[in-house]
């Protein structure tokens, strides 16, 4: 493989590894409030979390675009008072993968809370527990296999995600060319045996987490 | 938690990780016709300089000039046309001082390696034999706005209209016919030889009936890396540089060009 081909995989592994854990630390907490808080706005979040699914990815790569662009709605202020914009960096497939993999994570999550016995939670408050250590000794632990499903499924999602960053993040060498990115201009400039090797690469990792998310799936049921 | 704690680790060990640029790292964003002897000439390059690290940005010159305007952090822009360089230029995002024109192309018809079809001239692409005709989408592709001006000239732009299929940049015009999926396209002369294999040259469209297919070079204004950018840009009109843009078979720019 070309020097460009290795480093378009070490930057899909660091990007679809940091978009995991963002998706570990906010989809866990929101999957939670899902299936176990009734608040305001309970279905807008319901929807918002999992519209990317259904979207193609170039409209909620648009829409980052229109939020966090140069010109966007966070990213205007972010340009005046820093000169530093989100767009065209490392950060940006970062968001992307983030965006697009958590409805994965937050749906699987929140089943796999949904099905823990209430009556267990409800025990650990009658002996005089806080709903924060509740959920960290009672609910998150007997969720774990689905939790890891879940966190699985999304690191699969960040790892293929292609749409959305190419929007956002550009295709540059070196800097925001993730393997999917790098096949579609390898494809393009008729490089084929390039994209072979990587769509070889891509597919075996891929086979590997689901498999590996089947079984955590099949324990946890 | 456990689990929660990994993720913390996680997420900080990805991030300390973040692949940033380097103090030498210099990003050039090349016309694909180019690419070959950019990349020859980039080992020259490099190895005359340790610590230089190049990163290769391969494109549409159309589609690289957006990517410039939308502030991609490149250092130097090789365009296959003038007009992307004069838009850059007229908004201030690349030194005009370092622009400069550095090698001629022209137009080649080419058809599949096996292809039995006939075409030896602009208006055999009309006959019912051949099919699809590949050219570089007009919109961001310069070899497909000098191919639709050459048709134009010719007067072949309406009546091939129902044959035409648009490739994204030059060289997926020149895999489509290398692989068959169409029966003519127009790429560069020198494109030609990435793909022997594949191809076969059938005509030259008159080099009157389209603008002479001029390369310029620039730093782009935003570079952090400007100095070597500029070398960069020296060595490729240097005696050196023509003489390993002519091995590819690029042809000295016209006299007076930028």
């Amino acid at each position: 493989m070309s020097p460009d081909s290795i480093s378009a995989l070490r930057l899909s592994l660091q990007v679809a590894v940091a978009a995991t854990a963002l998706n570990a630390l906010v989809g866990i907490p929101i999957a939670y409030a899902l299936a176990r808080r009734r608040f305001w706005g309970r279905s807008l979040v319901d929807l918002l979390v999992t519209l990317p699914l259904i979207l193609p990815p170039t409209v909620v790569g648009y829409y980052l675009i229109v939020l966090l662009g140069r010109r966007g709605l966070l990213g205007a202020p972010l340009y005046n008072a820093t000169g530093w914009t989100v767009a065209f960096t490392w950060y940006a497939a970062v968001i992307a993968a983030t965006v697009m993999a958590l409805p994965l994570l937050v749906r699987t999550v929140r089943a796999a809370i949904e099905s823990v016995d209430r009556d267990l939670e409800r025990a650990a408050y009658t002996l005089g527990r806080s709903e924060l250590r509740t959920v960290l000794e009672v609910t998150l632990p007997l969720a774990r296999n689905g939790i890891l499903a879940g966190v699985v499924l999304a690191f699969a999602r960040a790892l293929g995600e292609f749409g959305a960053t190419l929007m956002l993040a550009g295709n540059i060498p070196g800097r925001t060319q993730t393997v999917p990115l790098s096949i579609y201009t390898a494809v393009q400039t008729g490089e084929s045996a390039e994209a072979l090797g990587l769509v070889a690469v891509l597919t075996a990792l891929s086979c590997l987490v689901l498999i590996a998310a089947n079984r955590l799936g099949a324990r946890a049921a | 938690m456990r689990f929660v704690r990994g993720f913390v680790v996680g997420l900080v060990a990805g991030l300390l990780a973040a692949p940033g640029a380097s103090a030498q790292d210099v990003t050039l964003s090349v016309a694909v016709s180019l690419k070959e002897v950019t990349e020859e000439l980039g080992r020259t390059f490099t190895a005359a300089r340790p610590g230089v690290t190049l990163r290769y940005n391969f494109g549409a010159s159309g589609d690289l000039q957006k990517q410039i305007e939308a502030g991609a952090p490149v250092d130097v822009f090789l365009s296959a046309a003038q007009r992307q360089m004069d838009e850059l230029e007229r908004q201030n995002l690349i030194v005009g001082a370092s622009r400069r024109a550095f090698a001629r192309n022209a137009l080649a018809v080419i058809k599949p390696a096996d292809s039995r079809v006939d075409i030896t001239k602009p208006a055999d692409l009309l006959e019912a034999r051949v099919g699809r005709i590949v050219i570089g989408s007009p919109k961001s592709v310069p070899a497909g706005q000098y191919a639709e001006e050459s048709l134009r000239a010719l007067g072949l732009w309406d009546r091939l209209q129902p044959k035409l299929v648009f490739a994204e940049n030059v060289r997926q015009a020149l895999d489509y016919v290398a692989r068959g999926e169409v029966d003519a396209g127009f790429v560069y002369t020198t494109d030609v030889a990435s793909r022997a294999q594949g191809v076969k040259e059938a005509f030259r469209p008159p080099e009157d009936s389209y603008r002479p297919v001029v390369y310029p070079g620039a730093v782009v204004t935003a570079s952090r890396q400007a100095a070597i950018a500029r070398a960069f840009l020296d060595l490729l009109s240097s005696p050196q540089g023509r003489s390993v843009l002519s091995r590819f078979g690029f042809q000295p720019p016209p006299a007076g060009a930028r």
